[in-house]
């Protein structure tokens, strides 16, 4: 979100696809996050098998599809906390294949988790804190020596500050996040990953188990990050929440990416209908009683 | 995958024969005018009536840990008190002075009992507290530490070994031999392992035990009684151990310490077949037991259950599932 | 029964150089257990490497002590990249197996006849440790205070080892309230949180298990110092296990918690102990139910019934927060 990302206006993102056909593997205008090839399986299962997928940068992509779609294992692989079995992806133009998750992250691309992970026993200015990248503070030797990143850790601070305001959790900062309710915990989680200064985030299904208000609370949030310049991409069941929000959309079903195309293009795509419509009055809905 | 399958426990003894530097060999002094190929022939058959006792042994540890989840560090405890509970049976001053048969089919009774008792008074209630895991493994120390130590002031730190079958003369097999005792409880042990196996594979608990360990929640779902299971489990558990011990003290001897030097090697067979499978443990406590016999042909007969850890570690560095385990989901 | 000997006993215990030696072990073990989630149950391990490192230096190849140090800290080192590599990556219960077995494997290494003229084997090592009192400024002698009293020897090494119990102490509380520390702890809680948010877990793992191993190390030279000779059979896998119910009772994940811990444990155990023997003496205890030798049976084992007290009805220790430990439980 820095300032010349700022200027970039959001609504750009969908007039700049326009052009781009609704086929699965298409190209597009400004791809940030490439895939080729990348294929997984457990066993004899084959989880996840995408030929081609990329990712317009500055817009925000919806990746729907019933459960055991392969959705979150292909979040999995991009994010490094999966190995693929074959397959090659790149980020921002840098290789990302078979990087570790910190890597992956350090470059500017970072997950959030389908069940948040918030740091229990660390409070909630902590949990935006340990976000911060390139801390001296974080390194052995140089924790010994307050003076070294005192500095750093007060910009940080303010900051973090500035987002707990900004996600209406300055009240609870001092508080330990184990503490939270269900729907604080994701928007914490939502914070801490800009903390990070991302390019670009992976949701894990942000929308999983949150009640309708904070539903929308949490579109708002997200629909902001785009128009900030942001790269958003997201897992998601509801097709309501995807229609409403997303630029674009790419379907899997059974591992493969059926499907791409902006929101309604989508909807009325037959192979989606078999594949994800059809299906969809089976599922037990959400699985997330969490918390 | 296949040939993974076979390669590893192929090459936890090639190790040891790698290290094996004629510096260290006996090759001068060779026992009883016996030739290289006859000894190693003995190691193999030591290997495995050592291996299949550890296996014995291990696959209750095993299976406890796969469908609680918990690695009971005071399963070691359950051996010992296995064999000087049937000791005492058997042979102690103070005991009844039974034969040994009816005393270890009492000590086997009385080890289910102690792991049945372990679930109902330990893990079922610190379990319904909502105690941590990791909190659990420190409980199964602090268990193994008193277990041990009632042990050591009741039996003492004498070795003995039973009345019957103390002292035997080894049947010539040609180049080997192995006594009437030692064949009998090789074959015994193998008849259990294969019991377990039907049991697991044929059985309604057999089944429920499976299931319990593939995905607790969905087993729960159809309709299995978990906590019977579990129950099952730690009894059954308890029971094994507790044979694995009277098994151990017939080859070997029966010392208060006994099961926790065993506990070693279970783990090592454990993790060398694969966490939680139980077929894994027997495998590789099976490989884990000719390991340890056949070091000694090279290295001093102390260093015997050293070796497991080598094998644990190389196996946590190139297979860390082991032989038969899955790799796991992870996020 | 002479109460004023129990007493006293007990409180040179709980004082003395031992509970200095465990104290410091507990804060290693601290730093892996309770602030970064490693669940060690060999730290006795890197004790034997650190006694031994000191020990085979000095009596076997006549060098001097502080190389003795310099190979203790190497071994401990070593040990815990040994340990680490394999398991850091994996689940927590990989660590615990690995660890417990490679404390007893270490012992039997040591012990064996094959390592015997390095290490001494059964007989273990002595005569390695007058450097140390040679540089101590005590006078011979010695020195009481109330019901306690020390020779000059002990009062040299409770100095040093209470000395490196607070340098150990204020290194460890810059070191977890800085953003290494921050790190650390959330790794105990879930470590996959700061994997997604750029932070190389397995080093900050390793790091915490060399440095708690180094410390662990440190105890274990203070030991070897304190007895004047090492033997294999001293390092039994109990004393981890002691060190867990030290470090449980103090509170884990409080910089202070295996301070308080190791100087309460060692008051109780040998109040206990010396409780126990003179009852036994006055004939208040038939030996028929407890002997005089088996008191050092039934005081392990009341370590691990204590144990289980302790984290069943108070996981948090007396310093810790109960509060903040239900929260780490979902």
């Amino acid at each position: 979100m820095s300032d010349d990302h700022a200027r970039t206006p959001g609504a750009a993102a969908r007039p700049r696809l326009a052009g781009t056909l609704p086929e699965p593997g298409v190209p597009k205008p400004d791809a940030l996050l490439v895939l080729d090839g990348v294929s997984r399986s457990f066993g004899g299962l084959t989880a996840v098998r995408v030929d081609h997928l990329e990712v317009q940068r500055g817009a925000i992509t919806a990746l729907i599809g019933p459960n055991g779609a392969g959705k979150t294992t292909l979040f999995n692989i991009v994010s490094g906390f999966d190995r693929a079995d074959g397959g090659r992806w790149w980020f921002d133009g840098h290789p990302l294949t078979g990087r570790p998750a910190h890597r992956v992250a350090r470059h500017g691309l970072v997950r959030t988790f389908q069940l948040t992970r918030v740091i229990p026993r660390l409070s909630v200015r902590e949990n935006m804190l340990l976000a911060t990248s390139g801390q001296r503070g974080e390194q052995l030797l140089p924790a010994l020596l307050r003076p070294l990143w005192h500095g750093q850790e007060r910009e940080a601070g303010r900051r973090a500050d500035e987002l707990l305001e900004r996600f209406r959790l300055g009240q609870l900062r001092d508080d330990y996040a184990g503490t939270l309710s269900g729907g604080q915990r994701k928007l914490l989680e939502l914070a801490r990953a800009l903390m990070a200064r991302p390019v670009m985030v992976l949701l894990d299904e942000p929308m999983a188990g949150v009640n309708p208000a904070l539903t929308q609370t949490l579109l708002g949030h997200i629909t902001r990050l785009r128009d900030e310049g942001m790269t958003v991409c997201f897992v998601e069941h509801d097709m309501d929440v995807v229609m409403g929000i997303s630029d674009w959309v790419a379907v899997m079903a059974d591992g493969r990416l059926v499907a791409e195309g902006p929101p309604h293009t989508c909807a009325r795509n037959p192979s989606v209908v078999d594949a994800y419509l059809g299906k969809r009055h089976d599922e037990p809905g959400t699985p997330q009683g969490q918390e | 995958m296949a040939r993974s399958h076979i390669l590893l426990p192929a090459l936890a003894p090639a190790l040891v024969v790698l290290f094996a530097s004629p510096a260290w060999g006996q090759g001068d002094e060779v026992p009883h005018g016996r030739g290289f190929g006859a000894r190693l022939l003995q190691a193999l058959i030591d290997g495995i009536q050592f291996g299949v006792i550890i296996a014995i042994t291990a696959v209750g540890l095993s299976l406890v840990f796969g469908t609680v989840h918990l690695i009971n560090f005071a399963h070691g405890e359950f051996v010992t008190i296995g064999a000087t509970f049937a000791f005492f049976l058997n042979a102690s001053p103070a005991g009844p002075g039974w034969h040994l048969v009816p005393a270890a089919i009492a000590a086997v009774l009385f080890g289910a009992l102690l792991g049945g008792a372990v679930d109902r008074v330990i893990w079922r209630p610190l379990h319904a507290r909502g105690t941590g895991l990791i909190n659990l493994f420190i409980v199964t120390i602090g268990l193994s530490l008193l277990l041990r130590h009632i042990v050591l002031v009741l039996y003492g730190t004498r070795p003995a070994s039973f009345v019957q079958y103390d002292i035997q003369e080894a049947i010539d097999l040609g180049p080997v031999g192995i006594t009437p005792r030692d064949l009998t409880v090789t074959l015994l042990s193998v008849l259990v392992l294969f019991g377990v196996a039907a049991l697991l594979q044929r059985t309604r608990i057999g089944t429920a035990v499976r299931a319990v360990s593939v995905n607790r929640d969905l087993a729960e779902a159809s309709g299995i009684d978990v906590q019977r299971v579990v129950l099952f489990v730690w009894m059954f558990g308890g029971a094994l151990a507790a044979l694995g011990g009277i098994f151990f003290g017939l080859e070997e001897i029966i010392t208060w310490d006994m099961g926790f030097k065993l506990l070693l090697l279970m783990f090592a067979g454990i993790i060398l077949g694969g966490l939680g499978s139980a077929y894994g443990a027997m495998v590789g406590s099976l490989v884990i037991g000719i390991v340890a016999q056949v070091s000694s042909l090279w290295f001093p007969v102390d260093l015997q259950y050293a070796w497991a850890l080598l094998v644990l570690i190389v196996v946590l560095l190139v297979r860390p599932q082991g032989i038969l385990g899955r790799p796991e989901r992870v996020g | 029964m002479d109460w004023s000997v129990v007493f006293s006993d007990a409180l040179r215990s709980g004082i003395g150089p031992i509970a200095a030696v465990y104290a410091l072990a507990a804060m290693g073990l601290n730093l892996h257990f309770g602030y970064t989630g490693l669940l060690n149950f060999g730290q006795v391990g890197f004790m034997l490497v650190g006694g031994y490192g000191l020990a085979v230096t000095v009596a076997t190849y006549d060098g001097s002590m502080w190389l003795g140090v310099l190979a203790g800290l190497a071994c401990a080192v070593v040990l815990a990249l040994l340990l680490g590599v394999p398991t850091l990556r994996l689940r927590a219960d990989y660590l615990a197996i690995t660890t417990i077995a490679a404390g007893e494997t270490l012992r039997l290494f040591y012990r064996s006849t094959w390592a015997e003229d390095v290490t001494g084997g059964v007989f273990g090592l002595q005569r390695f440790a007058s450097d140390f009192y040679d540089l101590s400024p005590i006078p011979r002698g010695s020195y009481g205070v109330w019901l306690v009293e020390f020779n000059s020897r002990d009062l040299w090494v409770m100095i040093v080892g209470w000395a490196l119990v607070v340098l150990t102490g204020a290194l460890l509380a810059l070191l977890v309230h800085s953003p290494w520390g921050r790190v650390i702890r959330s790794i105990r809680d879930d470590e996959h949180a700061p994997r997604s948010l750029g932070k190389n877990v397995y080093a900050y793992k390793m790091q915490s298990l060399v440095l708690g191993g180094v410390i662990g190390a440190v105890a274990g030279m203070l030991q070897a110092i304190q007895v004047q000779s090492v033997s294999p059979d001293s390092f039994d896998p109990a004393v981890t296990f002691f060190l867990y119910t030290l470090l449980v009772l103090g509170g884990a994940g409080r910089i202070l918690g295996p301070v308080i811990g190791s100087i309460l444990f060692w008051f109780v155990l040998t109040f206990l102990d010396s409780a126990l023997r003179q009852a036994i003496d006055a004939g208040y205890i038939s030996p028929d139910v407890i002997s005089t030798s088996e008191i050092g049976a039934v005081r392990f084992a009341l370590v691990g019934l204590a144990l289980i007290l302790l984290i069943v009805f108070r996981p948090q220790g007396i310093l810790g927060s109960r509060k903040e430990m239900l929260l780490s439980e979902r």
